[in-house]
């Protein structure tokens, strides 16, 4: 199976643990990887900043329709729910999901439903239930569900929830995941028209 | 305004065994249908977000498919009204994005003062929550004698929640907060009398602000501008519909007047891009120069 885009949702503990991920990226890394993080709204440039110092990926906060290109690390946005189309994405101001905006379920269920088999689903540390219902979606579409190891976690809290709502996603530590990522197939070819 | 999301209903993704090509044809088929019978536009919304506003109307309905959705609408005009709200209404706050609006007052109010009259044109401005943040720096620098507010938003009901003033009480401590980021002169608490559950805006805020019904989809221009804004509603637009509403912003702005637009909002994928300079290298506000 070829994958084309990889969420990956964190929230309390998720700096570090991001930091650790994409560290371990390498600079050829095939796939756009898509970060969603529950933070302040008025967060601002830090968190891109604090990631682009670990990885020689190019690391940028989403512009609304910005085109989804590979090798890229992007960061949902504070205060936007991130939406995933194909080949692009879209934000919205809607409600926040269970007080989240960006929620990491809505990135989750659009990337699912976009991409279907075609997406990985990851879930990190954090302190609530956020991921767990959109995990099961990138799951049920025949995409790949990775869980970090609740016992590795800042705050198992988050990979503990999304375990229970997908037994079958594979839990591993941050170091195991990264390497699985890494070792993905790839689409040689992307198709930008499919809908 | 939008009514919370009870957390069950909040995903407003289709069925698991729902097939995403047909989801796309019912998803057209509607849009289709409501504008031939109702003449609301909404084909060139982007796709993703008015998704996910469908299935949240399909679900609040007790319906199983987008296709009974449409047939509901189309015969029964409440529901078309529901469908309207939910379709329609963007969420927002006062001084969103307060790095944006002590801009806006260090940059932009002083181009202003060289005015003898500013038009400014709120296009889509929901319940107002902005056109009133606006209204309040232009009073406290001195400007809002010569400035006449145009707010317009496609739906009347949320109009007249901009018109009336009325603002949720517990969203005041946001609201301060802000308003203190954004470089307020004043104590927040002068502009509203609170009552209930709600804070009264002084009326006088608006008292140069006609709000009024526009479609920026199928309306022309009525004005040239001084200044624009529309933040945060160029998002729910795909980009040909993008596009075709820049052209309208930039025939109805005089040369050297300001748009703005919101914090993730980008000229950089439309044609317009080269008639404007970058007032600022954070915030999205743009001058017109060719």
């Amino acid at each position: 199976m070829a994958y084309e885009i990889i969420v990956v949702g964190t929230s309390w503990g998720g700096l570090a643990a991001l930091r650790e991920l994409i560290r371990e990226l390498p600079a050829g890394f095939g796939l756009p990887l898509v970060i969603v993080q529950h933070r302040h709204k008025r967060s601002g440039q830090l968190l891109p900043s604090l990631l682009q110092d670990c990885t020689p990926l190019f690391v940028c906060e989403v512009d609304d329709k910005a085109p989804i290109e590979t090798g890229t690390v992007y960061v949902a946005p504070a205060d936007y729910h991130l939406l995933i189309e194909d080949g692009h994405f879209a934000l919205s101001t809607d409600e926040p999901v269970r007080y989240s905006r960006p929620s990491i379920d809505v990135t989750l269920v659009s990337a699912a439903d976009s991409y279907g088999e075609h997406s990985v689903g990851v879930v990190l540390t954090g302190a609530n239930a956020d991921g767990a219902r959109g995990l099961k979606r990138i799951h049920d579409r025949g995409g790949l569900a990775l869980v970090q190891l609740p016992s590795t976690a800042e705050s198992p809290a988050m990979p503990t929830a999304a375990l229970r709502s997908v037994p079958n996603a594979r839990a591993l530590s941050i170091e195991q995941i990264a390497a699985t990522l890494a070792s993905l197939p790839v689409e040689s070819a992307r198709h930008s028209e499919r809908r | 305004m939008a009514v919370p999301l009870t957390p069950d209903e909040a995903l407003d993704g289709p069925p698991l065994s729902y097939n995403p090509e047909l989801e796309r044809i019912e998803i057209e088929l509607l849009l289709e249908g409501v504008f031939r019978h109702y003449g609301f536009d909404f084909r060139s919304y982007a796709y993703a977000s008015i998704r996910r506003r469908l299935w949240k109307r399909t679900e609040a309905e007790g319906l199983s498919s987008i296709s009974e959705l449409q047939a509901l609408v189309l015969h029964d005009s409440a529901a078309m009204e529901r469908l309207l709200l939910d379709l329609s209404v963007s969420v927002t706050a006062m001084f969103r994005d307060p790095g944006f609006y002590q801009v806006f007052r260090e940059e932009v109010v002083p181009l202003l003062r060289t005015y003898p009259f500013i038009r400014i044109w709120h296009a889509g401005c929901s319940s107002g929550e902005e056109v009133y943040s606006t209204a309040i720096v232009l009073e406290e620098e001195g400007l809002l004698e010569r400035t006449r507010i145009y707010a317009t938003d496609i739906n009347d009901a949320v109009l007249q929640q901009a018109r009336a003033g009325i603002f949720p009480l517990n969203r005041m401590q946001e609201y301060t907060e802000n308003y203190i980021r954004a470089g307020g002169k004043r104590s927040f608490s002068e502009y509203y009398t609170a009552k209930y559950d709600g804070a009264l805006f002084s009326p006088s805020l608006t008292r140069n602000t006609v709000f009024s019904q526009h479609n920026l989809v199928t309306d022309r221009s009525f004005s040239e501008f001084t200044v624009i804004f529309c933040r945060n509603v160029l998002i729910y637009f795909d980009r040909d519909l993008q596009n075709r509403v820049h052209t309208l912003f930039y025939d109805s702005l005089v040369m050297l007047g300001i748009l703005a637009l919101g914090s993730k909002e980008s000229l950089r994928f439309s044609q317009y891009e080269p008639c404007y300079e970058k007032l600022h290298p954070r915030e999205k506000l743009y001058r017109k120069i060719r």
